[in-house]
């Protein structure tokens, strides 16, 4: 059981709002790990710190045995670090294959020679003249585009050319998780991976997950879609303000009064409506 | 002393001349997230009324100023309606070259309609001054003065306690509650154009009553004066502009004390990258409270971009190949080969404002970079033209990126100022290292260009030679765009904060972008020079950074076909058609008025 991410302590605050409360979090290696939790509890913000994109006020985080905290968003990515975003980010006036060509930035080597001095240079010489390691690097990361595209069945592959702003909301969240693969990532952080889904696509989607997962693929999950995040999880993280209040298995989350009573409501509010309630979450569904 | 205490004065006059005109930079910026280019030809137009009114009128200075007033604050409303109000809604940086289109067809029209000859503006104030301290203050000086208190306490009183400045207010504030709350933002707009406007040409001919002199170039300088004023006090601050304005004065002022007149310009601009860089906020926006990147820089309509077929291509190639052995007309072939230069300029720009996204306005210091290094490598070292050309191409890319690097961080309308400021900074330098450059005297007998041992004298040679390069640049840039690097820029370019997540270093792949585009626009410069024989300071100047702009839009930003069309159609074609240098401008100006309006992704597409 090796540890893929460490999280210690780590604290956001944005004027006087914790948005992350010395929040301790692991993954394991080849687990997929769900964080739930209501709106503004801090899961989003919990991926902008792993993915450097923000900064913490306290706390580390160890990706693989390295401290990543504080690194630039780019040299994390290069660690294997690699996330969607929740509102969908993909590059609108690029192709999907391009789209997620780009995804696959990292792992150029060939034509971005790691040197001390004149790489940028190198890196000019070397994409205009295209030696053949130059086209077989670029051979190769075009096919591992299309094996990926071809993840999502008929979704994408009919669309190779199409410029991702013209694709259906669905579609723009399936390239941006093609960009996510594409890196290759050790570890993938998938930010509401279903929101505006239908029901079909969100199956769908699921099943792909649980696909990835099965490949090795370690994963930490923000979804609100809380049947699916019972079915998929090896463990789940429930955060309120920012504080991880429950953690564990989805058998043993399900039925955590502590979970219960932040998302239904507080005792004082009803006994009833929050039983009900209850009910409803035991049968996994979504909370409105 | 005395000296001390005039250039004091002098400054705090100058300073407050800024204020009339970055006052109303910042309402403008506050309602409607502009920066307004043709700030300054409204400037210029007040001049002109006023000068007219005296001229022809007869009017006493009350009255002058009345009428500037009045007409300049109409300009102001016909700016808002053309240039602001059909554009709402579309990308920032749209109105903002709008405003440049129009700038070009006003400073054009005054030229048109009283000639582009200087003109004396004199004062009918009494020629008495006061002895202060040592130094003296004139009537003008302190009607400048009174001038400069009254419009900003009216101004905020205005803003303060009428209906109207509470809109104002609301609409900087947030444009959607204030829409929803019942204010009409298009009334709002419009009143705030008429009043910066308004104020715009009265500081217009207050300067021209201070210098006794105007002319219609003085647009573009007080625009940029305006716009420095405006940063260091905190875009959108209206008293911050105005003490942004009198410390520009003062500090201008100072410097000309010390290093000269030539200097004066070189001050606002280095306070200005100094302004952007370590204080974007201004001097009363706080270190902190990092501004939210306030607007973006992508021009890019959501177009598909027209395929041009291979035959066609091929076509008009060879025929571009076979033209002079037809037509040997030496005007024709020198003016397609000022297009060809135009359209090594328009290649870099559209690589670095179109693929990369980072809108430059001072594309063309990088034309007077190489121009200098091929001129001094041969005139100064000996070194021949076959090896010069070259050279200067990478002297202006390694140069080029040295001094845009700090710039990249810029954002949107930022990075426009920046390289802008960066252009002129190259200008100044080249005027004021004389040691180096010949200052404003620039070179002279600069020899032509040889090859192998033949010098290329004739039309036809030169065309040729041209021809060849740019489409051999055209041919690099498009295997440049071929490679891993044409999505990486255009990523960049869409979505740098998901560029960056993915691994991509924004800055490094900005710079490289600016390296490759800077070899380009070099060699241009460096075949200008040995075509001209002469250069100075402003034979690339900031207007023509413009115009490669509107040669990019009108190809289709990116576009590296688009870019050679552009530099033919804006070069070439006005030429061949014998239009007069008065009505080009003005062609440019409608030109890029028209486009933004109708065909954002210009002719070809953006790609």
């Amino acid at each position: 059981m090796t540890p893929s991410l460490e999280i210690r302590g780590l604290t956001r605050r944005f004027g006087g709002i914790t948005a992350v409360d010395a929040l301790d979090l692991d993954v394991t290696e080849g687990e997929l790990v769900s964080i739930i939790g209501p709106n503004g509890a801090g899961k989003t913000t919990t991926f902008n710190l792993i993915s450097g994109l923000d900064r913490s006020d306290a706390g580390s985080i160890v990706f693989e045995g390295r401290r990543i905290a504080g690194l630039r968003p780019e040299d994390i990515a290069a660690c294997g670090v690699a996330r969607t975003f929740q509102h969908g980010r993909v590059f609108a006036n690029l192709s999907v294959e391009d789209n997620v060509m780009v995804g696959g930035h990292t792992r150029l080597r060939a034509v971005r020679p790691d040197w001390l001095v004149g790489g940028a240079l190198a890196e000019i010489a070397l994409a205009l003249v295209r030696p053949r390691s130059v086209r077989s690097e670029e051979r190769q990361l075009r096919s591992e585009t299309r094996e990926i595209i071809a993840l999502f069945g008929d979704r994408l592959t009919p669309r190779l050319d199409h410029l991702a702003y013209s694709l259906s909301y669905a579609n723009r969240r399936r390239v941006e998780i093609a960009r996510a693969l594409a890196l290759r990532p050790r570890l993938l952080l998938l930010d509401e991976p279903t929101a505006g889904m239908n029901p079909t696509e969100t199956a769908e989607m699921q099943t792909l997950i649980a696909a990835l997962k099965e490949r090795g693929l370690t994963i930490l999950l923000i979804e609100h879609k809380l049947e699916m995040v019972m079915q998929l999880s090896d463990r789940i993280y429930v955060l309120d303000d920012g504080a991880k209040i429950a953690e564990g298995p989805p058998a043993a989350v399900r039925n955590d009064p502590a979970v219960i009573e932040a998302y239904l409501g507080h005792n004082d509010i009803g006994q009833t409506q929050s039983e009900s309630a209850a009910t409803e979450m035991r049968k996994g569904r979504a909370w409105a | 002393m005395s000296s001390f205490i005039d250039y004091t004065v002098n400054g705090f006059m100058i300073g407050n001349i800024y204020a009339l005109l970055a006052v109303g930079l910042a309402l403008i910026f506050g309602v409607a997230n502009l920066i307004n280019f043709a700030h300054g030809s409204v400037y210029t137009v007040g001049a002109y009324i006023g000068w007219a009114a005296i001229t022809y009128l007869h009017t006493p200075l009350p009255v002058t100023m009345l009428i500037v007033f009045a007409a300049c604050a109409l300009v102001g409303m016909a700016i808002e309606r053309l240039g602001l109000r059909p554009l709402q809604g579309r990308a920032r940086i749209a109105p903002l070259l709008a405003t440049i289109g129009i700038s070009f067809v006003l400073d054009q029209l005054v030229q048109l309609v009283f000639s582009p000859q200087p003109r004396a503006l004199p004062s009918d104030l009494p020629d008495w001054r006061l002895n202060v301290g040592g130094g003296s203050i004139g009537a003008l000086d302190l009607l400048i003065a009174a001038v400069g208190l009254v419009s900003a306490g009216s101004l905020f009183a205005f803003l303060r306690y009428t209906r109207l400045g509470f809109a104002v207010r609301a609409v900087a504030q947030d444009r959607e509650a204030a829409q929803q709350m019942g204010v009409d933002v298009n009334a709002v707009n419009s009143a705030v154009f008429a009043i910066a406007s308004a104020l715009s040409g009265l500081s217009g001919l207050l300067v021209g009553m201070y210098y006794n002199h105007i002319d219609p170039n003085m647009s573009f300088q007080a625009t940029l004066k305006g716009v420095v004023a405006l940063i260091i006090g905190g875009v959108g601050n209206v008293p911050g502009a105005v003490v942004g304005s009198l410390l520009l004065g003062v500090v201008e002022s100072y410097g000309i004390a010390l290093f000269g007149t030539t200097y004066r310009n070189l001050f606002a601009f280095v306070m200005l990258i100094v302004f952007l860089l370590w204080l974007p906020n201004g001097l009363f926006g706080g270190r902190t409270a990092l501004q939210t990147e306030p607007l973006t820089g992508s021009f890019i309509a959501p177009s598909t971009p027209t395929r041009v077929p291979a035959w066609l291509l091929w076509a008009l190639t060879g025929s571009a190949f076979a033209l002079p052995l037809v037509f040997d007309a030496p005007y024709l072939l020198q003016t397609l080969t000022n297009a060809w230069l135009a359209a090594m300029l328009a290649l870099s720009l559209t690589l670095v404002s179109g693929s990369a996204g980072v809108i430059s306005f001072g594309q063309a210091a990088l034309l007077a970079l190489g121009a200098y290094a091929s001129a001094l490598l041969v005139t100064d070292l000996g070194a021949p033209t076959m090896l010069s050309i070259p050279l200067a191409g990478f002297i202006a890319s390694a140069l080029g990126v040295l001094l845009v690097l700090p710039a990249l961080r810029l954002r949107g309308h930022y990075i426009a100022i920046g390289t802008l400021a960066i252009g002129e900074i190259v200008s100044l330098t080249i005027l004021n290292w004389e040691s180096l450059t010949g200052g404003a005297m620039g070179l002279t007998g600069i020899p032509p260009i040889s090859l192998f041992g033949y010098e290329i004298y004739s039309a036809r040679g030169v065309y040729w030679l041209c021809l060849v390069v740019v489409l051999a640049l055209a041919l690099l840039q498009t295997r440049f765009l071929d490679s891993h690097f044409g999505r990486t820029l255009r990523a960049v370019r869409e979505d740098e904060i998901a560029a960056r997540t993915y691994g991509v270093r924004v800055d490094r792949y900005k710079a490289l972008a600016f390296a490759f585009g800077g070899f380009g626009a070099g060699v241009s410069g460096a075949i200008s020079a040995h075509l001209y024989s002469y250069i100075n300071h402003q034979t690339f100047d900031a207007q023509l950074s413009l115009l490669a702009l509107t040669m990019v839009i009108l190809g289709g930003m990116g576009n590296i076909v688009g870019a050679i069309l552009g530099a033919v159609a804006l070069v070439g074609l006005p030429e061949l058609f014998r239009v007069t240098a008065e009505y080009r401008i003005l062609i440019y100006g409608l030109a890029l008025l028209l486009l933004i309006r109708f065909r954002p992704q210009g002719v070809l597409g953006a790609v």
